[in-house]
């Protein structure tokens, strides 16, 4: 019902920003869904073998392994080893989110997923050395990154709170 | 004045993406690695017919989240062409205090980009007068809560109640980071090198 909701929402937007470019008679449309095409075309590959594989990992995955490390059960290690398990994951979106929803399936626990996805959100070094450090001075780099230091145990610790009171959110497995 | 890098760093800001992407790149394959290693685990292991159980769980999951891909891509390219690039510097550096803050935080969760865009952008913030604890929440806001992400890759992957519990828990995060890079000193955040490039934008604040 939600996920129902969101999609009108998201088709509303879709449908004024595509009026908007086509009152401009300026060919911003036509680029715009030339240019959408290519991008769905382009990640739609991805984001198929992304969902696919990360349901395989999720069942090959040593779960004993999984719930040991990052299990509920593992507190606030789980986290920091699973923050910097994010922080050293390379690639884009599509190996960071498939990681942790396979790690998610196999048995880890959801704060210390949120704790992975938000380091990895922030620093995965691979990001960094491409496309931050090139363009950016060095300098507001590691202020961002001294900053942001604290946030995947934060959120942690709301996920983990929220969660431990009954009733407040509930996760239906997908 | 500032520094000769940042101007450097201003001059590379891009239109508009220059390389054309490969299809088929490093991640893709090292996806593809893992997940031919994990089915043949999982085959040797439950037989067939769990593998075939998981393809098609999961190609269900993927027809279900399709729509919400084709439109969160839709939005993207056309707020791209729609709203040009200067208007967003202004508004960016337009703000001061807790204000440009959250002007900063909120732009980075909307603006739907890439990192060949994010980056030179947030540097070229700094030579239009934003300060730095602005340009932070701008990145913080986009890597962090960039709906764009959240609507094509994470829902996916996820499900709508851990995305909207992790965006429920980060929200004022990408504020908070703007908020604290303010307060780091000077010599922590400079290195000898750039330290007039940091004194004069410790100036701006």
């Amino acid at each position: 019902m939600v996920l129902l909701a969101l999609t009108v929402v998201l088709y509303a937007i879709v449908a004024a920003l595509l009026m908007s470019a086509w009152r401009r008679h300026d060919g911003t449309l036509q680029m715009s869904l030339t240019a959408a095409t290519r991008e769905i075309l382009h990640l739609l590959p991805r984001l198929a073998l992304g969902v696919i594989g990360s349901g395989f990992m999720a069942k090959a995955l040593p779960q004993d392994q999984i719930v040991g490390w990052f299990g509920a059960g593992s507190g606030l290690l789980g986290v920091t080893l699973a923050a910097m398990a994010g922080a050293l994951t390379p690639g884009g979106p599509v190996v960071g989110f498939a990681m942790g929803a396979a790690a998610l399936k196999a048995g880890a626990g959801l704060p210390q997923v949120m704790a992975f996805v938000t380091g990895w959100s922030l620093y995965t070094l691979n990001r960094m050395l491409v496309w931050e450090l090139p363009f950016m001075p060095p300098w507001l780099v590691r202020v961002r990154i001294l900053v942001s230091l604290p946030f995947p145990f934060i959120t942690a610790g709301l996920v983990a709170a929220v969660l431990s009171w009954p009733g407040l959110w509930v996760i239906t497995p997908k | 004045m500032l520094g000769p890098f940042l101007s450097a760093a201003s001059f590379r800001l891009p239109v508009s993406r220059t390389s054309p992407r490969r299809l088929f790149d490093w991640t893709f394959w090292l996806i593809l690695g893992l997940t031919t290693l994990s089915l043949w685990i999982v085959w040797q292991r439950d037989g067939a017919g769990v593998v075939s159980q998981i393809f098609t769980d999961d190609l269900w999951l993927l027809a279900e989240i399709l729509p919400k891909v084709v439109a969160g891509t839709l939005i993207g390219e056309l707020i791209r062409r729609l709203v040009p690039r200067e208007v967003i510097v202004r508004w960016l550096g337009a703000g001061s205090g807790w204000r440009g803050l959250l002007i900063a935080a909120f732009v980075g969760f909307l603006f739907p980009a890439g990192p060949f865009t994010v980056f030179p952008l947030a540097a070229s913030l700094l030579v239009a007068g934003a300060d730095r604890g602005a340009a932070v929440a701008f990145i913080t806001g986009w890597l962090l809560i960039g709906l764009n992400r959240m609507l094509i890759w994470e829902l996916p992957f996820f499900g709508f109640d851990v995305v909207a519990l992790r965006a429920i828990a980060s929200w004022w995060m990408p504020v908070a980071a703007g908020w604290l890079a303010r307060l780091v000193p000077v010599r922590l955040a400079a290195s000898s090198g750039s330290s007039q490039q940091a004194s004069s934008d410790r100036d701006r604040i």
